[in-house]
């Protein structure tokens, strides 16, 4: 992690970015962090209230234990410590979207301690170190577009469980913090422990950037608050370095400060600077007790947790004989990798994976479907690959029948059947085709002796002549025996 | 028939259920000892249509033969105890006006026993004071007054509205909340029976949170056993309380008339200051000869840390109420301001018209402990001490069973003596404040009255949960006291 990975070319010599993010999840979860109120996204406003969420006089939070399970399930996924003594802190300021005037959140002793995560760029693993992850209520919202004299709140999300994901300063590029993001979201969507929804706001990232020069001590960073795509984290950790290296370079200093992402120019703006920093009052909340789990407890836990990205990307590594690339790519996503398990299931692994990220995931996104909604199942791609590997179809007629399938759907024997796709194996019907072709084409079989590179011209015209389905091994045999080719 | 009005919380409920009288005879009756003596002024809100409903309800109840525990008993509730269509203010401006939508589960539990609500009893403002004059309401009058004067007395606080209320029979009797002394430092100061439960045996859901490490729900009573029996039903777990004990709730009226015979009573010599006057000084000793006599065996300790528990607690109390009073902003509910610029100058009016002066000086208190930098030095620091008055506690009662102490350092004063001096007020809980920073179960039971014939208190500490030993000895001292004394009825 020491040795400088990635510089950036400054006018007066390279500089090292440096970047950590912390990372605000939504826990999945039916009810609130400390209410029985829904937590679900869209209702009307104000709908999802329940008297503690309002602060109302007198009311108490009960915590929520599916919201600590979740977080000890992420805990575990991030290969992370688990503290099994935590304690909630309130953290005080005002706001009208805060109703207790202070947020519940953990500050000293988060319910998780340091973790890893493996991050592959650039067909390359690194490894991002996580500091903590800790339970805290999301506040409301603030609307004051609705009136030009008023400000209206929605307390809807007030109270809803959100994970907060510390990293260390780990990562030294804008596709590194890029990649880290999109990892964590990954691995959470697997565990079923946040849903990944940026739109919706289950994610968001705050972005804290610095440079130096290679070598030197950490310089002083800034952080850009709430960004909720990987797109726009890639934008603003390249603008802000670029910028605090203009800065530099012209002999200026950084601010530590808090800033603002502007998501139609790409560009990040001053929110507020450390002078104006909040003293947030930290104390343990009286109202809560200590957080203590039991750890057969979280060994029940961990022995339910599915099987990781990273574990299944290493045994589609070994298994399969998957690329690293290939490997990361299928295990993003556990309905992609159950797709493709599916499909190599008893077959060529390295094919499988062709088909199914070349073909499949090609054709998904041009027509902007998901996954799920593939029109191709798992086991109707599977028996397309056979037809390639029994020869009852070419690999090029194949795509052809692959391209009907994802139009219309259907069993690609059918397919083949119907449309009359199978492959001419029937070398008799193949040495008529190409007797046909070597004798319409005299100047080109004296030809092909001397310049050899020509013979693929002859398969060209065996195949269009035969509508593709001549096999092509059969056709290359032959051809080279009749024209006397090597 | 005397007086329905006179009759204990115990005579009244065993001639409900003889069917003696009925429970709209005595709501009527407490409803216009109410009426009478509005310059007690210990009502923030009497709800009469309510508590005749209430009471018809029970008389159904009763004529069958049904009914809770307490069917049919006329109750005050002290205004902090939300109260489901029933105003709730806290004494203060701030809540002036709001209405909860909710009951709060100690009054609910007394409402499932069948008691029967006459009003919301005045305090000081969010629990803090203890004179009652720091209420937006006015302050409580004391219904004792000096012998041949007639000079306006405090009723003590924070539950002064409790105990008034309960010394004037304007009800059988009251819930209260204990953060610092607020329920034993009224009873002294009303001869009245006031006992704070172990922390975590009342549920703190729907009461308006003062300090919420501290706050603890209890009863104010005219003698033990309507104590015991008030306790039983306000007492029980909460799930919707994190704090709140799952433990079943005894049968304190059970635990009365018990020999005390071989109890070991503590008395600390720390609890000895100086210039407390000599008439407390002497009562406290008539107690401990009262407990030697019973049988008790008296066990000299020490307590040395008590000296620290009145400055712990003016640290760890005004944080948690700098926080747990940020909710009061004007935004959802309660006052807010008319004049405002922004967002800011929102809050800052509505805070400064709603809060009074000692709520403001406590949120500024607590908010400067609290502050980065001075954060390990005070609020830290206090935690750890804290830690070590418990640890001390917990050594006493190796040693004894009850520790007895006096429970306020003077008997009543009068209003304005003290008002002005926030000091002087805040030393009125040096003897009590110590049960609530270690969650100890406290009384106060009336022992005697001074010169001036003013009531004093003598106070029963307890070992966690052992609520039992304390109702025990809180009715040995009451048998030995023989108290009888009460207020002349000046202001009906």
């Amino acid at each position: 992690m020491s040795e400088p990975r990635k510089l950036l070319k400054g006018e007066t010599g390279d500089w090292e970015v440096v970047i950590g993010l912390e990372v605000h999840a939504q826990v999945a979860s039916k009810s609130k962090l400390f209410s029985g109120a829904s937590a679900e996204y869209g209702a009307g406003p104000n709908e999802n209230v329940s008297l503690v969420d309002a602060a109302m006089p007198g009311m108490l939070p009960v915590i929520n234990k599916f919201c600590v399970e979740q977080a000890v399930k992420t805990g575990l996924g991030l290969n992370a410590k688990i503290n099994c003594w935590s304690r909630f802190d309130r953290k005080n300021y005002f706001y009208p979207d805060l109703p207790q005037g202070y947020q519940i959140s953990q500050y000293k002793d988060p319910i998780v301690g340091e973790g890893e995560v493996e991050v592959e760029v650039d067909g390359e693993e690194i490894r991002v170190g996580v500091e903590r992850l800790h339970l805290e209520q999301d506040a409301g919202k603030s609307i004051h577009d609705l009136s030009p004299k008023e400000s209206y709140v929605d307390l809807n999300r007030s109270g809803v469980a959100l994970m907060e994901i510390v990293s260390r300063p780990d990562m030294r590029s804008a596709d590194e913090a890029a990649a880290y993001f999109s990892k964590l979201r990954t691995i959470l969507r697997y565990l079923g422990t946040c849903d990944g929804n940026m739109e919706e706001g289950s994610m968001r990232a705050d972005v804290n950037v610095s440079v130096r020069r290679p070598g030197e001590p950490l310089g002083t960073r800034t952080e850009t608050k709430n960004i909720n795509s990987i797109r726009y984290v890639k934008q603003a950790v390249e603008y802000e370095a670029r910028r605090q290296i203009e800065v530099l370079e012209r002999g200026g200093k950084i601010d530590q400060e808090t800033r603002l992402f502007n998501v139609a120019t790409g560009e990040t703006r001053t929110m507020r600077s450390k002078e104006d920093a909040h003293d947030y009052r930290y104390f343990p909340d009286p109202d809560l007790l200590p957080l203590e789990l039991d750890p057969d407890w979280v060994e029940s836990i961990k022995a339910g947790l599915p099987e990781l990205p990273d574990a299944k990307k290493h045994r589609f590594m070994r298994d399969y004989g998957l690329s690293l690339y290939d490997a990361a790519v299928l295990s993003q996503d556990r309905a992609k990798a159950d797709y493709f398990e599916t499909v190599a299931g008893g077959r060529d692994g390295k094919l499988a994976a062709n088909w199914v990220t070349t073909e499949l995931f090609g054709a998904l996104n041009k027509s902007g479907k998901e996954i799920a909604e593939s029109p191709i199942s798992a086991a109707q791609l599977g028996k397309l690959i056979d037809l390639i590997a029994d020869d009852t179809i070419s690999g090029r007629i194949a795509k052809d029948v692959f391209a009907i399938m994802f139009e219309t759907g259907g069993d690609p024997e059918r397919i083949v059947e119907e449309r009359g796709l199978k492959q001419v194996t029937d070398t008799g019907a193949i040495e008529a085709a190409i007797d046909a072709i070597i004798a319409a084409n005299p100047d080109q079989v004296a030809q092909v002796k001397e310049k050899p590179k020509t013979f693929g011209w002859f398969v060209g015209q065996v195949m269009k002549s035969t509508g593709g389905k001549a096999n092509p091994q059969a056709v290359n045999e032959i051809l080279k025996k009749k024209l006397g080719v090597e | 028939m005397t007086d329905i009005t006179d009759l204990t919380l115990a005579e009244l409920r065993d001639a409900l259920k003889a069917k003696k009288v009925s429970s709209l005879e005595a709501t009527d009756a407490y409803l216009a000892n109410i009426e009478k003596a509005t310059d007690l002024n210990a009502f923030v809100t009497v709800t009469a249509d309510k508590a005749r409903e209430m009471a018809k309800a029970s008389d159904a109840k009763l004529q069958k033969g049904d009914g809770g525990a307490i069917e049919g008993v006329p109750l005050g509730i002290k205004d902090l105890f939300c109260t489901e269509g029933v105003q709730t203010t806290a004494g203060s401006h701030i809540l002036e006006g709001f209405v909860p939508t909710y009951e709060s589960t100690v009054s609910a539990n007394l409402w499932r026993d069948g008691a029967v609500m006459l009003g919301k009893l005045n305090m000081d403002e969010f629990a803090m004071g203890s004179s009652n004059e720091t209420s937006y309401f006015g302050p409580v009058i004391n219904p004792w007054r000096v012998k041949g004067g007639n000079a306006k007395l405090t009723p003590g606080g924070s539950s002064g509205g409790s105990s008034a209320s309960v010394a004037a029979h304007l009800c059988a009797a009251a819930t209260a909340t204990d953060t610092g002394g607020s329920i034993r430092q009224p009873a002294s100061l009303t001869a009245t029976v006031g006992v704070k439960p172990t922390y975590g045996r009342c549920s703190r859901w729907g009461i308006v949170a003062f300090a919420s490490s501290l706050d603890q729900a209890g009863p104010i009573a005219r003698d033990v056993r309507d104590s015991a029996i008030m306790l039983r039903s306000m007492a029980g777990h909460d799930p919707k309380d994190s704090t709140s004990v799952d433990r079943p709730t005894p049968d304190y009226e059970a635990a009365l008339g018990q020999s005390v015979k071989g109890l070991r009573i503590g008395v600390p010599k720390e609890y000895r200051l100086d210039g407390m006057p000599a008439e407390i000084e002497k009562l406290w000793a008539d107690g401990i000869k009262w407990m030697k006599d019973a049988g008790c065996e008296i066990v000299d300790i020490s307590l040395p840390l008590t000296k620290y528990a009145l400055p712990v607690y003016y640290i760890v109390a005004p944080a948690e109420a700098s926080s747990n009073l940020a909710r009061y902003d004007g935004v959802r509910y309660g006052h807010r301001a008319k004049e405002f610029t922004d967002v800011q100058s929102m809050y800052a009016n509505s805070r400064a018209e709603g809060f009074g002066k000692e709520v403001q000086r406590r949120i500024m208190i607590g908010t400067y402990v609290l502050s980065a930098g001075y954060y390990d030095a005070y609020y830290l620091r206090a935690q750890k001490v804290r830690k070590r008055i418990f640890d001390e506690f917990s050594d006493a009662f190796g040693k004894c069973d009850l520790i007895l102490t006096p429970s306020a350092p003077s008997a009543a004063f009068a209003l304005g003596e003290k008002s002005n001096d926030p000091v002087q007020m805040y030393l009125n809980d040096v003897f009590t404040v110590t049960a609530n920073l270690a969650g100890l179960p406290g009384a106060s039971v009336p022992a005697g009255l001074d010169a001036k014939g003013l009531p004093l208190g003598l106070q029963l500490i307890a070992k966690p949960f052992d609520e039992e030993t304390m109702f025990k000895g809180m009715f040995a001292l009451e048998q030995a006291a023989n108290f009888k004394a009460r207020p002349e009825n000046w202001w009906a």
